[in-house]
């Protein structure tokens, strides 16, 4: 390593050589902040400081502006590197990957964020470029203190979990199973199989649900590799990236799966009848001891403990009669499970939105206006009607229909989002509708969005086929006639914005395009797998664009609907795009994570114990003997929480040390208090 | 005991006299202790609002300003008119989203040695309080001559639910408060699509041809419907439609019978008080046939006994109600903090 460029060696001859490398991110920096200038003036004023080199360069992380600091460290001896570019979430590995291929800890490199923090923000350029300097000249202090830290690796269990046993859920487990490792598919309800085993045709191509979905839960079912646990629930998760210890309860089922071979006898036995609200959208009736379908994974039954009349009354038992391979259990008890795995995947689904909430298009109070869950259960051969589509009384078949879309997405009163699937289903049924009752079909809708392949083909062909669109917002769906061709009928009041009139259109039978919500508690669950949901209720990837599948916490990966709406292609990609990053995980076998973490220096812990509750990943513990707290390096996750609230401040977080945060703030004031170095 | 200052408008003292004089008999029973604001004004009810803003904000102010100097322990203000509480509401609401308006109408209430912060003050409706303060079970344990028969049409108006500043509603379309207050009498409520439309307000004076058609729809909906008659929470509905439905019946040459009283008429009825008391007599379709219909009645029988199987349900089930007489209070609150 030669030594020559010393000219501009610094006054303190401090150990500290750091080079300094201020981006213009095109112009996403450079627009705003001074770059060259602030470049020139580190260089100089900064010298005494151990700056040895002050570079600027259009994209710092290109393999042109990498290779720039790797020529620097090698060739005038950094051993330490600023970067002044955008937010470390976006490029910290870029440059500290840079920085260990010249040699360098990977760890004695320091971004500062001159993007978001500084020309993002910012509209007045001096002010902006005399900030970037302050924010450097902090970055530079803090990283005279930065010590070399090695990273700690992980060994990755490869048993996976995944949560929620819809398509999404379905998708993931498979391909994991398929590729050799072990997955637990663990489910809520009594079978697999989600909102898709409730609908009849799948839009664009109209193609069998059941048909497409079916095979894929039996292979769930018979696959060797999965282990599958429906009427359970995930109650606690402990541990970390790797090595997750899931606590599950598996739901006494009252029925020994072990003995029961599915007959059904006693669903045919049972004398209570229930609305099923779940399977068939409270249009049909099940049983107190029932499988959800006939095509149920597993074919075992469940028993609805407060339907039942046995547990009511302590008489009944008919099932335990006529039940040959003797299988009920009426005294089965919930049975907790504890889970070990190393990664898990969320594919929870979604809500259906409440369209009773929505009171002025009358759903619960006018009996022919449906949903569009019901109305899937409606078409559905194997639905309460057997597919036809008729009125609330069960046997008329409507003449006209209206279709409403957008209810309770778009709308300021409920959400503001777009639910993504309401169009297409909605012409979904425009053409179910027509074809199998010959009824005049009208579409209410604000905008038509039929992105993605083959949907606006779908679009013109329901067009063809003579379905009626009027374009506004549906103001009304009301019963009171004020003429006499809309007596007995419910009526539309709309305004037709392409015509710019209002228009009444009596019809006999209206769906509700109900939109899509996140799970009623969904924030719990969130909770449960330590990952944020947005205000609505959503969970949040880590990057909206590049990296929609992961979490901000390392191991947990979300699929399918509980990420935001959408379609089943979608979310058949997603649960696959998941299996595929869990999979990923499994090869490597271990995994190196942040050595960025807390340690109590015993001597000065006072043993009060605030920290114990703090901590969300359960990594500390109190030594009741000898009256101090200990963090456990592997379970904890560098939050801080703990370090800003020890009083004694024994607590202190590799990287993020009181010396290393104090030396920051001291850099930042330097500026503005000495009023000394501002720029040249 | 729980107290209010009662802001009672021009109306109750005029042509909803009927109003004015139910309330004073059903407070005692439920508790309810109205004080009423001294020396308050009109509050210019929709008029003044299309000439000049200040001036029409500055005459509600004036009694808020009012109610706020004499309220003693008590921040709310009870209107039983819907034009006077969506003023007082509208007034608080503005003074405070629009500071301007708030300083220029303090400014106008200092010449009177008067000032208003908004937000001081709770604005409501006296329905909104007889259901959420005083509750549907104390009413229910009042009432000693259930109106069991009576087919009552529930009508709002337009102007109680909506615009809806602070929340204080099941729904700003198809609120269920009424019903289930007439339910509690023992009344058979229908359903009544209309109970939030218009009854055409001062468009009788303006185009009467509009108005009639207004007050046809809603007379004719609840006739269809085989009401006994309508009630309601609002001054300006019950003069429109009792008042203008014998010219509404000649331009249309129909022969509709449809009285239509306050809601605190028929609570005061359930709780065994002498129609006198409560203003029956004042209306002009007269509401004898709700009299008799209580009075002819009667003593209750025994309910037939339910069959012991239940029959075969026909047709596909309908969904529950969202809002009902036990999730009331927490729907609202959910909403609410939604």
């Amino acid at each position: 390593m030669t030594e020559k460029v010393i000219a501009n060696a610094s006054p303190l001859d401090s150990q500290e050589r750091i080079g300094v490398y201020v981006c213009h991110c095109g112009t996403n920096i450079a627009g705003v902040v001074d770059v060259v200038q602030v470049a020139e003036w580190a260089a100089k004023q900064l010298k005494h400081r151990g700056v040895v080199i002050a570079r600027e360069y259009k994209f710092m992380c290109s393999s042109l502006g990498q290779e720039l600091i790797e020529k620097d460290i090698k060739e005038l001896g950094l051993n330490r590197v600023i970067v002044a570019a955008c937010s470390p979430h976006l490029h910290e590995k870029t440059f500290r990957t840079a920085c260990a291929n010249a040699g360098l800890n990977p760890f004695l490199c320091e971004m500062v964020s001159i993007r978001e923090q500084v020309s993002w923000v910012h509209t007045d350029k001096a002010a902006a470029t005399a900030k970037a300097k302050a924010v450097i000249s902090g970055g530079v202090e803090r990283v005279r203190h930065h010590v070399p830290l090695e990273p700690i690796v992980v060994p990755i269990n490869p048993a996976t979990m995944v949560v929620g046993g819809g398509i999404a859920g379905i998708q993931s487990a498979l391909e994991i199973a398929d590729a050799g490792f072990h997955v637990y598919l663990v489910e809520r309800e009594p079978s697999i199989g989600g909102h898709m085993a409730q609908f009849d045709k799948t839009f664009p191509t109209l193609d069998c649900a059941a048909c497409i979905l079916t095979p894929k839960m039996v292979s769930v079912g018979s696959h060797p590799n999965i282990t599958l646990l429906t009427w359970s629930e995930v109650e606690k998760v402990d541990g970390y990236v790797g090595n997750f210890t899931v606590t599950v309860r598996k739901k006494a089922r009252k029925i020994d799966e072990e003995l029961c071979t599915g007959c059904g006898i006693c669903q045919e036995k049972c004398p209570r009848k229930i609305i099923d609200d779940v399977y068939e959208a409270g249009l049909g009736y099940r049983k107190a001891v029932y499988t959800p379908f006939p095509q149920a994974v597993p074919n075992r039954p469940v028993i609805d403990v407060p339907n039942c009349t046995y547990y009511e009354k302590g008489t009944c038992k008919a099932c335990e009669i006529f039940c040959a391979p003797k299988a009920i259990r009426f005294d089965q008890q919930d049975e907790i499970l504890t889970l070990e795995v190393g990664n898990i995947i969320l594919a929870t689904g979604y809500d259906l939105f409440d369209a009773r909430r929505v009171t002025n298009y009358g759903y619960g109070r006018l009996p022919n206006v449906f949903t569009s869950l019901e109305i899937e259960r409606l078409t559905n051969a194997a639905g309460p009607t057997n597919g036809n589509i008729v009125l609330r009384d069960g046997k008329t078949a409507p003449k006209s229909v209206g279709i409403v879309h957008c209810v309770g997405s778009r709308d300021r009163n409920f959400n503001n989002y777009c639910s993504v699937i309401c169009c297409m289903q909605s012409l979904k049924f425009a053409h179910l509708v027509h074809e199998r009752t010959g009824a005049t079909v009208y579409n209410f809708y604000i905008d038509m969005r039929t992105a993605f392949k083959d949907y606006d083909e779908f679009y013109q062909r329901v067009m063809e086929e003579g379905t009626l669109f009027v374009r506004g917002k549906v103001a009304e769906v009301t019963n009171v006639p004020r003429y006499e061709t809309e007596k007995g009928k419910l009526i539309i009041q709309v305004e037709d914005t392409l015509v710019g009139k209002q228009r009444r259109i009596p019809v006999d039978m209206v769906i509700l395009s109900t939109g899509l919500e996140p799970r009623k508690d969904s924030k719990e669950i969130a909770k449960t797998f330590g990952i944020s949901c947005s205000v609505n209720g959503w969970f949040i990837e880590k990057h909206p664009k590049l990296d929609p599948i992961a979490t901000m916490t390392e191991g947990i990966f979300i699929a399918g609907c509980a990420q935001g709406p959408k379609d089943i292609p979608s979310s058949v990609a997603q649960g696959a795009a998941a299996a595929a990053r869990v999979l990923g995980r499994i090869e490597q076998k271990q995994m190196a994570l942040e050595p960025v973490r807390a340690s109590v220096i015993e001597e000065k812990c006072s043993g009060c114990r605030i920290c114990n509750g703090l901590c969300p990943f359960n990594a500390i513990t109190f030594h009741e003997d000898r009256m101090v707290t200990e963090i456990n390096p592997a379970l904890c996750q560098g939050c801080g929480t703990c370090v800003a609230a020890c009083p004694a401040g024994a607590i202190t977080g590799t990287g993020f040390s009181n010396d290393q945060i104090m030396a920051q703030i001291e850099g930042l004031m330097m500026l503005n208090v000495d009023q000394e170095p501002v720029a040249a | 005991m729980s107290d209010y200052l009662l802001y009672p408008g021009c109306s109750m003292e005029t042509g909803a006299r009927a109003y004015y004089d139910s309330l004073k008999a059903i407070s005692e029973p439920l508790g309810l202790n109205l004080k009423e604001i001294d020396d308050w004004n009109c509050c210019g009810a929709t008029e003044y609002f299309g000439i000049r803003l200040t001036p029409a904000y500055a005459l509600i102010a004036r009694n808020l300003a009012l109610a706020f100097n004499q309220s003693n322990g008590t921040r709310s203000v009870v209107a039983p008119c819907s034009a006077c509480y969506l003023n007082l509401e509208k007034a608080d609401y503005y003074m405070r989203e629009q500071p301007k308006l708030g300083r220029m109408v303090n400014e106008a209430l200092a010449t009177g040695n008067l000032s208003y912060v908004p937000g001081s003050l709770e604005i409501r409706h006296l329905l909104d309080v007889i259901i959420y303060d005083i509750g549907l079970d104390v009413i229910e344990k009042n009432v000693v001559r259930p109106l069991t028969g009576l087919r009552i049409a529930p009508y709002l108006g337009c102007m109680v639910p909506r615009p809806d500043y602070d929340h204080r509603w099941s729904d700003h379309e198809y609120p269920v408060e009424l019903d289930l207050l007439l339910k509690a009498l023992g009344a058979e409520v229908i359903d009544y699509p209309l109970k939030t439309e218009c009854c055409g307000g001062h468009m009788t004076q303006i185009s009467p041809e509009t108005a009639f058609e207004m007050i046809r729809r809603l007379i004719a909906t609840a006739d269809e419907r085989e009401a006994d008659a309508m009630v309601t929470v609002c001054p300006m509905c019950q003069l429109n439609i009792d008042g203008y439905q014998g010219e509404t019946n000649r331009f249309f040459g129909t022969k509709y019978h449809m009285p239509i009283l306050f809601f605190t008429q028929l609570m005061g009825l359930a709780f065994g008080i002498e129609p006198k008391e409560l203003g029956f007599g004042l209306e002009l379709v007269s509401a004898k046939n709700v009299l008799d219909a209580i009075g002819v009645q009667a003593p209750p029988e025994t309910p037939p006994a339910p069959p012991r199987r239940p029959r075969k349900p026909e047709g596909l089930p309908m969904p529950a109600p969202l809002i009902n007489e036990n999730n009331i209070k927490k729907a609202l609150k959910k909403e609410v903090t939604k």
